[in-house]
């Protein structure tokens, strides 16, 4: 019995004691934050939604990378504040792409999205990003609408839009005075503004689009095309592929003898990535793209040494363009010293960003595209080497944008 | 369209229908004969031209890759067959689309760990590294005929396998009735085993000989699987000669179809099936 009463004194001795010390530790946790928050504003809550699977993981790591080392060489902060990420794989699959876009501005409330490579995904981000008005980056999708039709003050991007590859190409075959053109592409968004880029400055430069084709993504049966090309026998023939179709569509291309007698010629993606798998078929070929080898600037020779320090691999146009997101992030934040309730100051510093990209230096339009020099290309050997500027400060025309 | 388009759209067709037709045998096998709903048909694929990538850059030689490869892709048809589809047969096809979906993604991650997800080239082997010039702006590369070449004889051998041989006439019994046949004293799980295999390995190897020509790249296994059950379905489940005709059929519609009528190149194909469905529902060609 008075043993039993001991131990129960005891225990409830300690008790008191756990008690004390919880109470004590509580107290002392409450005065640290309270301390961290008088210090500095809460961390920037930035949601990546980029495709870390799937056929274009590549890009999406790409585009995190350069990301992340723009805001390193910013010392880790933008604006003043720290980073915290929150990073989904968006799959490259447009049917998830709403619930997983709600799910970083809903339930982990991010300040800003940046994603993403895949057009279908990057609208419905779009979507989510005007519905909730948070702000969005585009790192790479290059839907025109996204500053076409469905523009916002919230929405940037930092890549391109399809047409402007195209409209490049189209002028320069104009000006090389070719006169007839067949196109072919798949049949959905990114290939045909590309293809309708080319077009419509291809004939305002007095030449003729003959013959449009599109088959069905992701087919890479060629030869029929290939078949009905030898028998238009046009003066040049333009194409939007990437990935896997582009190495086999150039590499079926030179097979069918096409290569000797008809000049191929498309956006960049068609030898971007590509020149390892498409060896001897792809010597030669021109493309325009806002990026290339060999651009000797001091920004460009600066990040490119960066990067490969921080990731032992070359960079490429994706990491130039999530660079980009970053820089034009830090740029805008900067202005209202990390304050995001500053809404249209921040829109207003972003909109008028002069950034000094490593393609060279570019400013955004007033629905928020780059205005970029569009380079020419050779491929030589591995590399896409710039020849020359294909278009200076090319202007997308940001049609049906209400900006 | 001349003639001479025509003629050479025709062989355009025939190649790719070949080409079909390569790629689905090892799915006529599992799913048609064995009746096993293989979602992770289009892997097996991916598999074959990933090894032929890394065997060809190894050995130096596409041929010996080939060779390695198809052994290596027997080896891992007998591994799957005794690990996971033996407990398969028995049961729901809901289970067998579950099982194999989850292969798909377990390929694609093993894909991606190992190799990577950078698009690849396999060199086309200098024996068969020429052109025909058919026209004076195009030509047709031999390679191309030799693929079709191969699928005629492979087509041949499959069939004489499954309807002349002794083997062949267990795996049809197998198919039909399991029970009698044990019952007969035969070792119906070997003979499943070694059909697994087989169906694999088809796969794989048609995986490794188009490599050359579709080159190496993420997902690409995906691409081929839809059209694969198309074939088979068309052709009747089960019948060699079936999915071989299918495949030409397909083919060719999937090729005038893209030159004749571009707009609705994308649903030609699944336009003929549905057709062909209502006036068979069985196939075009019964069972062997």
């Amino acid at each position: 019995m008075d043993q039993d009463q001991t131990r129960r004194v005891g225990h409830g001795w300690r008790m008191t004691g756990t008690l004390a010390a919880a109470l004590l530790a509580a107290a002392g946790l409450l005065q640290v934050a309270g301390q961290a928050q008088a210090q500095a504003q809460p961390k920037l809550k930035i949601g990546l939604m980029l495709p870390y699977t799937g056929t274009y993981a590549a890009l999406g790591n790409s585009i995190t990378n350069a990301f992340k080392l723009a805001i390193e060489e910013n010392a880790g902060k933008v604006g003043g504040r720290e980073i915290e990420y929150f990073v989904v794989d968006d799959e490259s699959d447009p049917a998830k792409a709403p619930d997983n876009a709600n799910k970083l501005v809903k339930r982990d409330n991010v300040d800003v999205l940046v994603g993403s490579v895949h057009s279908g995904v990057a609208l419905a981000m779009a979507k989510v990003a005007r519905d909730n008005n948070t702000l969005l980056i585009d790192p790479n999708a290059g839907a025109n609408e996204l500053t076409g039709a469905l523009c916002a003050p919230n929405i940037f991007r930092t890549s391109f839009s399809n047409s402007q590859p195209g409209i490049a190409m189209g002028q320069v075959m104009a000006e090389q005075k070719k006169k007839t053109a067949v196109t072919l592409t798949w049949n959905y968004a990114a290939g045909t503004e590309s293809v309708d880029g080319f077009k419509e400055a291809f004939e305002a430069g007095g030449g003729k689009v003959i013959k449009e084709m599109a088959l069905p993504f992701p087919q890479v049966e060629f030869q029929p095309y290939l078949t009905e090309i030898a028998a238009l026998k046009p003066d040049v023939v333009y194409v939007f592929f990437a990935g896997g179709g582009a190495v086999k569509f150039v590499k079926d291309y030179a097979a069918a003898g096409l290569g000797k007698t008809i000049p191929l010629v498309g956006a960049g993606f068609l030898t971007d990535g590509t020149l390892e798998a498409q060896g001897d078929a792809a010597q030669g070929l021109l493309t325009t793209l806002h990026y290339g080898d060999g651009l000797n600037n001091p920004k460009n020779n600066a990040f490119r040494a960066a990067y490969m320090k921080a990731y032992k691999t070359e960079p490429d146009v994706y990491a130039v363009q999530g660079y980009d997101a970053a820089q034009l992030l830090i740029a805008g934040m900067n202005a209202v010293k990390g304050d995001t309730a500053k809404r249209a100051e921040l829109v207003k510093a972003m909109e008028t960003a002069k950034l000094d990209s490593p393609r060279g230096p570019f400013a955004l339009t007033r629905s928020h595209n780059p205005i970029q020099d569009i380079y020419l290309r050779k491929v030589e050997g591995k590399e896409n080497k710039v020849i020359g500027v294909a278009v200076k400060n090319l202007t997308d025309p940001p049609r049906g944008c209400k900006l | 369209m001349d003639l001479y388009s025509f003629l050479i759209q025709l062989l355009n067709g025939i190649q790719y229908g070949l080409l079909l037709f390569l790629v689905a045998s090892g799915l006529t096998l599992i799913f048609g004969i064995m009746g096993i709903i293989n979602l992770a048909h289009g892997s097996f694929y991916m598999v074959g031209a990933y090894m032929a990538f890394s065997l060809a850059a190894l050995t130096g030689s596409l041929f010996v890759a080939v060779v390695l490869g198809s052994v290596l892709c027997v080896l891992l048809g007998i591994a799957l067959e005794w690990a996971l589809f033996s407990r398969l047969y028995q049961r729901d096809h809901l289970e067998q689309v579950l099982l194999t979906y989850g292969l798909i993604l377990v390929f694609e991650e093993l894909r991606s760990l190992i190799v990577g997800n950078d698009v690849h080239s396999v060199a086309v082997p200098d024996l068969f590294n020429w052109s025909i010039p058919l026209t004076d702006t195009l030509s047709y590369p031999v390679y191309r005929l030799f693929m079709s070449a191969v699928c005629i004889v492979l087509a041949v051998l499959l069939y004489l396998l499954i309807a002349r041989t002794r083997l062949g006439m267990m795996i049809r019994a197998g198919a039909s009735n399991r029970e009698m046949v044990q019952a007969l004293g035969i070792n119906i799980k070997l003979v499943y085993r070694l059909v697994f295999a087989l169906g694999v390995a088809l796969a794989a190897f048609a995986g490794m000989i188009a490599a050359p020509v579709s080159s190496v790249y993420p997902g690409m296994g995906t691409g081929v699987l839809i059209i694969c059950f198309v074939v088979v379905v068309i052709g009747g489940i089960g019948s060699i000669w079936g999915a071989l005709f299918a495949s030409l059929l397909i083919g060719l519609a999937d090729t005038f179809g893209q030159v004749l009528l571009p707009e609705a190149a994308g649903v030609i194909v699944y336009v003929l099936m549905a057709v062909i469905l209502l006036w068979r529902p069985e196939g075009l060609f019964r069972r062997v």
